[in-house]
């Protein structure tokens, strides 16, 4: 086990970093270290954990913005949300039954990764919503991004270059979030398909309908099911899938999910529980258009798979091997998208590109931008890009 | 006075002969250099400033971009990337020794699919013609900034261009999925897919907003949505903007995301209804106007629930509307603000910043002192769901201290807005405008961090030069010198 640094504020933050820095030693980022198995190993001999940067420094509910620490557990900020019946909007996952654990994900943690929810769908990522961000570049020095209003195009975008960055362009200290109301009721449809490629289209009906669907999923089985939620007022609810029906009946028989066993269900989907996968699996997301998701399905042919956002975002799981692997990415590049090795064995991870190659161009911007960012390679260094 | 850097020598000496370069990388009528035909392309909707480019290029193809910017490069060249022309920021204000690199021929749309709920794009299509393009099969673009018509989506692109119903469907950034773009060496890459989160850096998500600093955009997925099933608008004025602005938090407590929630005050109440006769109350110091969407039932239900909350705090005046005419006649003053300003003062500057929405009434007491000690009349309109802020400043152009005087008003707005917690830009872009109050809202070792990502990406400083970074300590600009 590696030496862990878990200094008390974002002073001692920035002194942690500029004295690794001095010295050329790297570090591991990490926030609870929940999601520690995914993408590459970082190879570092210390540890920069930002845990005790803990708490939410402000909250107005009226101006949907809140903002906390970097290790502020997520659960503490959607229940101070749930208070004031708002939600953290993408609705992001906790994923312990793919990493396993008990600690709670962090603020800073989740949009270094920048992971979503069902909900991203139509209410957009984790990136989409961070307004603001405080972070130490790999010499320590502290800076600012966006601010705490929700409506800001002052400057270069940094929050966005460093949500989904995984802790290698800056440790995140300090996150300002839009958020929103949460709505009054959620109402799901079941439509049972013959096939997956069906239940896409049955989702592409919804979704390309006026009723504002906020989930839109494929569970595969012997008897596949496309299900779609909608979360609104109850009077809406009601409406809406009373009108949703209708629309969909050409796809399959459609069964009803009311409020509770719709909340239950989309808990499970976020968590992608249906996917099903065994311990030893490997796990992969893939991202590609909706209408693709069952090619890549079949193309990838592994035992397990789970289909959200419109059937563009892929989960699989099968056995932990290269060639797994080779077959996942030759898919998602047929398919014009994108993979992500989510969980495998550390060697595995370590030989093999866990994200997709990037051309010469971006590759060399990539370069740079870490140059600028980190010039002394110190940040969670091969955590996405071997090398 | 804004300055703009004294032109390289070097490409001023070598005029011809650059001319001639540039003509022989677009033969035909790709390369435009006679002053007469070049005048459209001096200014842009920040329309104080004027300035001739050497000449104006407009390619039909991405690969046509990339010869015209490797041949800038090459030649140490300035490019100036312009869409419309329609920045209210000084965004596409051209430099004496640059060529303006016009992407409006680059007008295709290329691909709808609906399935995916996509559709791609070239960089010269306008805004509303995203929308026009699929609203028959009940599909739009969603952001909608004022100058819709015209504006072209490159531009949005750069500008990260919002809207008035942005606080339900985002700005453009949230509307997006991939782009093809050109580096300043004329090197084509891609980024983001018809897919969505593309695993990486968010590559699309650091061009969107960056202004034309780092590349040009030349095409673009889009996002397309299914339109609502309908929509439709109230109004509610009030004795005071603090009440006005406390009604706004009531309706966002509510659990209510209307799909916009627009503030005027009595300034522009008043133009507005000089200009429209919409039938907005003049007595009134401020007043809402909140638009919500969904089936004719639903926006019963909703209004009703707008109403019962506004009927809390007062209100001078509540109309809600009942059919879609009554809609459109609420909005019609709001949507004619900018001719009804242009009607009582011969100019004026739009300015653009972003506010704690809690600040509001603070800010609008704040700049009516101002507006008094300045002797110059403002009307203020707010996205107030958002905290977008602007205040349309009335001037006289022929009167030299009246605009000196309209600058530093506006100057002092956005740095009140930066003083009380927001920012100087929220949807217009820092441009050459707002170029030099960036030191208000970023520390030096900030914007030398962003500096040193522009030249990641443009290590000479040609793209888009003298724009968003204050000219002094600019290193494109110190090169030059």
């Amino acid at each position: 086990m590696s030496e862990t640094l878990a200094p008390a504020d974002e002073a001692g933050v920035s002194a942690a970093v500029a004295a690794a820095a001095a010295a050329g030693e790297p570090l591991a980022i990490e926030g609870r270290g929940t999601k520690r198995g995914l993408l590459r190993p970082v190879q570092a001999a210390r540890t920069l954990s930002l845990r005790r940067l803990s708490g939410i420094t402000l909250y107005r509910p009226q101006e949907l913005i809140l903002s906390a620490l970097a290790g502020t557990p997520v659960p503490e900020i959607e229940a101070a949300l749930a208070e004031r019946g708002q939600q953290v909007i993408a609705e992001p996952p906790v994923l312990a039954a793919i990493f396993g654990g008990s600690e709670p994900p962090t603020l800073g943690g989740l949009v270094a990764t920048n992971l979503s929810g069902p909900r991203r769908i139509t209410a957009g990522a984790m990136r989409d919503h961070v307004m603001g961000i405080r972070a130490v570049n790999g010499l320590g020095e502290v800076f600012r991004s966006g601010g705490r209003v929700l409506k800001n195009v002052t400057g270069l975008d940094l929050c966005k270059l460093l949500t989904g960055a995984h802790g290698t362009l800056g440790v995140i200290t300090e996150v300002t979030l839009k958020v929103l109301p949460a709505a009054e009721r959620s109402g799901t449809l079941a439509v049972t398909v013959p096939d997956l490629a069906t239940g896409v289209r049955a989702l592409s009906a919804g979704l390309g309908s006026p009723y504002g669907v906020s989930g839109a999923a494929l569970l595969p089985g012997e008897a596949p099911r496309a299900v779609l939620r909608i979360e609104e007022f109850a009077e809406s609810v009601a409406y809406r899938l009373g009108r949703l029906r209708e629309a969909l009946g050409r796809f399959g028989d459609v069964a009803l999910i009311e409020d509770a066993g719709s909340r239950e269900l989309w808990r499970g989907i976020r968590e992608a529980e249906p996917l099903g996968a065994d311990a030893e699996d490997a796990v992969w997301r893939v991202s590609v258009e909706p209408t693709a998701g069952p090619g890549v399905v079949a193309a990838a042919g592994l035992p397990r798979a789970l289909l959200d956002w419109g059937g563009g975002l892929v989960w699989l799981a099968g056995p932990a091997t290269a060639e797994s692997h080779r077959r996942v990415m030759a898919a998602a590049r047929a398919a014009g998208g994108s993979f992500t090795l989510f969980r495998a064995p550390e060697p595995l991870r370590a030989a093999l590109p866990v994200l997709p190659e990037e051309g010469p161009v971006l590759a060399g911007l990539r370069d740079r931008i870490r140059t600028v960012m980190d010039p002394r390679g110190i940040l969670n260094p091969g955590r996405m890009y071997a090398g | 006075m804004i300055d703009l850097p004294a032109p390289k020598p070097d490409v001023m000496a070598r005029r011809d002969e650059i001319l001639a370069g540039l003509q022989a990388v677009l033969p035909g009528d790709g390369i435009i250099v006679e002053p007469a035909r070049v005048k459209p392309y001096e200014t842009d909707g920040l329309s104080a400033y004027r300035q001739p480019p050497l000449a104006v290029a407009l390619p039909r193809t991405t690969e046509e971009v990339a010869a015209i910017l490797a041949f800038c490069h090459r030649n140490g060249v300035r490019v100036v990337p312009r869409g419309a022309g329609t920045s209210l920021s000084g965004g596409a204000l051209p430099l004496a020794d640059s060529v303006v690199l016009g992407l409006m021929r680059m007008n295709r749309i290329l691909e709808v699919d609906y399935a995916n709920r996509l559709a791609v794009v070239e960089a010269g299509v306008t805004n509303l013609g995203i929308t026009n393009h699929v609203a028959a099969d009940g599909f739009f673009y969603a952001p909608d900034p004022s100058s819709q018509l015209a504006c072209m989506i490159g531009g949005n692109v750069n500008m990260n261009s919002g809207g008035a119903h942005c606080l339900k469907y985002g700005v453009t950034a949230n509307n997006l999925l991939g782009l093809k773009g050109v580096t300043i060496e004329g090197e084509v890459f891609e980024v983001g897919g018809r897919h969505l989160d593309a695993a990486g850096y968010d590559w699309l998500g650091l061009l969107t907003g960056s202004e034309g600093q780092l590349a040009v955009i030349t095409e673009v997925t889009v996002r397309i949505l299914h339109a609502a099933e309908g929509q439709r608008a109230m109004l509610a004025a009030f004795r005071a903007n603090e009440v006005a602005g406390q009604a706004v938090d009531a309706i966002i407590a509510s659990g209510i995301i209307p799909v916009a929630l627009e503030f005027m005050d009595r300034p522009a109440i008043h133009a507005c209804e000089a200009f429209a006769g919409a039938g907005y109350p003049l007595d009134a110091e401020a007043m809402l106007i909140i638009e919500v969407e969904g089936s004719t039932e639903e926006q019963d239900m909703l209004l009703g629930r707008l109403k019962e909350i506004c009927e809390r705090f007062d209100p001078i005046s509540l109309k809600v509307a009942e059919t879609a005419e009554q809609s459109l006649a609420i909005w019609k003053g709001r949507k004619g603000a900018f001719g009804a300003v242009g009607r009582i003062s011969p100019d004026y500057l739009c300015m653009d910043g972003t506010i704690p929405t809690g600040q509001l009434p603070f800010v609008l007491k704040r700049i009516g002192e101002m507006s008094a000690s300045y002797g110059l009349q403002v009307a203020n309109i707010f996205h107030a769901g958002d905290g977008n802020l602007h205040p349309l400043i009335m001037f006289d152009a022929n009167d030299p201290k009246s605009f000196h005087d309209a600058e530093q008003f506006g100057a002092d707005i956005l740095t009140l807005c930066v003083e009380v917690g927001g920012c100087l830009t929220g949807e217009h872009g820092v441009g050459v405008e707002k170029r030099d109050l960036m030191t208000v809202q970023f520390t030096p070792f900030e914007l030398d961090q962003m500096r040193a990502l522009k030249t990641a990406f443009d290590p000479e400083w040609l793209l888009n030069p003298a724009k968003v970074f204050p000219l002094k300590d600019n290193p494109g600009l110190r090169q030059a010198a």
